[in-house]
């Protein structure tokens, strides 16, 4: 999970789900913290789907 | 007299360090930071005539609209050459000099170049566009980088056809050039094989290119009963960092005990990692591992278990060596205590 997608790809990662900022990957510190948390919920369900992905080579999960 | 447009980020603009990081591009006149030291190594042949500055973070967020506003900026000065950095081995900095040059060189139709370590993300991504200077891996080396460049500049306003990179000093950009060899290749090819076999050194003249290729995991199946865990190299550690772990080129990574944290705080964890402004993670580094959400995934059975500990580093600066050794040794570990998959979360 990162943000510069460009620089995972270069170093191999092969499920890469793209995240919100180099600072705080899952969060957004402009949202309250109960939406925030919903926010860092989708991403980390969307790994999870990612993980459970059949893939034959590299994929950004968008 | 030849015009050169400069772009260095907001550290050596002056600027400030990662809290400015987000600042967006501005164009001064004249030369600002290492173009003092740069210009001199022109002399006189060039100047410098307007320097753009541009913060490390809003660069690679915001590439598409970072790239528009800087090539406006450099337009108006209608300069001969493009000079970005040097970035050493700065990621971002290093990823928005190759990511620039690139751009101006396309839409500008001017010669660019700039310079960084070859081991700096910016140098795979731009090399076989842009012409990069080699340098080492930290700001110390300045006093050499300036020159190496000024040298490669002062070919490009004399117009001089460029060399090898071995005798330009430029990164390799994976270009074969073809001359005439007085020995031809079958001689040149056996020779080569006698120095092998005798255990002597030899030097290929083609190097194989390293690519960094790992065959896809097969997928989890049953992530009802899956054992994650959480690996980072956003440089999360417990309040502290006990163990001293380095805020940049990190000698070592931790482990850490997740046993009774179902949330982390300020309280109880910060980030030791010296690139990225650490205000956010800090305050909630929930933000940079998401162990709450893993919690409550764990007790909603989405997933398994948790594993109780996670591993860390901080990925700026680190050797891509240390950092593949280290790799190695945490899966070893994860893959004895049965964990099933693997969150890596990158800043």
């Amino acid at each position: 999970m990162c943000t510069i997608t460009p620089i995972s790809l270069t170093v191999g990662a092969n499920r890469i789900v793209p995240t919100i900022a180099i600072p705080h990957p899952l969060g957004n510190p402009n949202l309250p913290m109960d939406k925030e948390y919903i926010l860092r919920y989708a991403l980390v369900e969307k790994a999870l789907k990612a993980l459970q992905t059949e893939i034959t080579e590299q994929t950004i999960f968008e | 007299m030849i015009k050169i447009v400069h772009y260095i980020n907001q550290f050596y603009g002056g600027i400030g360090g990662e809290e400015f990081a987000g600042h967006k591009p501005e164009i001064r006149e004249g030369v600002v930071g290492p173009g003092l030291g740069l210009s001199t190594q022109l002399k006189g042949k060039a100047e410098i005539v307007a320097t753009v500055v541009c913060g490390d973070t809003y660069f690679n967020e915001n590439v598409e609209e970072a790239k528009a506003a800087v090539i406006a900026m450099v337009k108006k000065y209608n300069p001969d050459i493009f000079v970005a950095g040097p970035a050493f081995n700065a990621g971002r900095y290093g990823v928005a000099c190759g990511a620039i040059c690139q751009a101006v060189k396309n839409e500008l139709n001017i010669p660019v170049v700039t310079a960084m370590y070859p081991e700096n993300p910016g140098a795979e991504m731009y090399v076989k566009d842009v012409y990069m200077i080699q340098t080492k891996n930290s700001a110390a080396d300045m006093r050499k980088a300036l020159p190496a460049l000024g040298k490669f500049i002062t070919k490009l306003i004399n117009k001089e056809e460029i060399g090898s990179p071995a005798e330009d000093g430029y990164i390799p950009r994976g270009i074969r050039v073809n001359y005439f060899n007085e020995v031809r290749g079958s001689t040149r090819a056996v020779d080569l094989l006698v120095k092998k076999l005798r255990g002597e050194e030899f030097e290929t003249e083609y190097p194989m290119p390293i690519f960094d290729h790992v065959e896809p995991h097969a997928p989890v199946v049953d992530m009802k009963n899956a054992k994650i865990a959480i690996v980072t190299s956003g440089g999360i550690v417990p309040k502290g960092n006990p163990d001293h772990i380095e805020s940049s080129s990190a000698s070592k990574y931790g482990k850490y005990d997740l046993t009774g944290f179902d949330d982390l705080t300020s309280e109880t964890h910060e980030t030791a990692h010296g690139g990225y402004d650490p205000t956010y993670a800090n305050f909630d580094s929930d933000r940079v591992i998401p162990v709450d959400v893993l919690r409550n995934m764990v007790k909603e059975g989405k997933i398994g278990s948790l594993h109780n500990y996670f591993y860390t580093t901080t990925g700026n600066g680190t050797a891509v060596a240390n950092a593949k050794k280290w790799g190695a040794e945490i899966a070893q570990e994860l893959v004895a205590d049965g964990v099933t998959a693997v969150i890596l979360t990158s800043t």
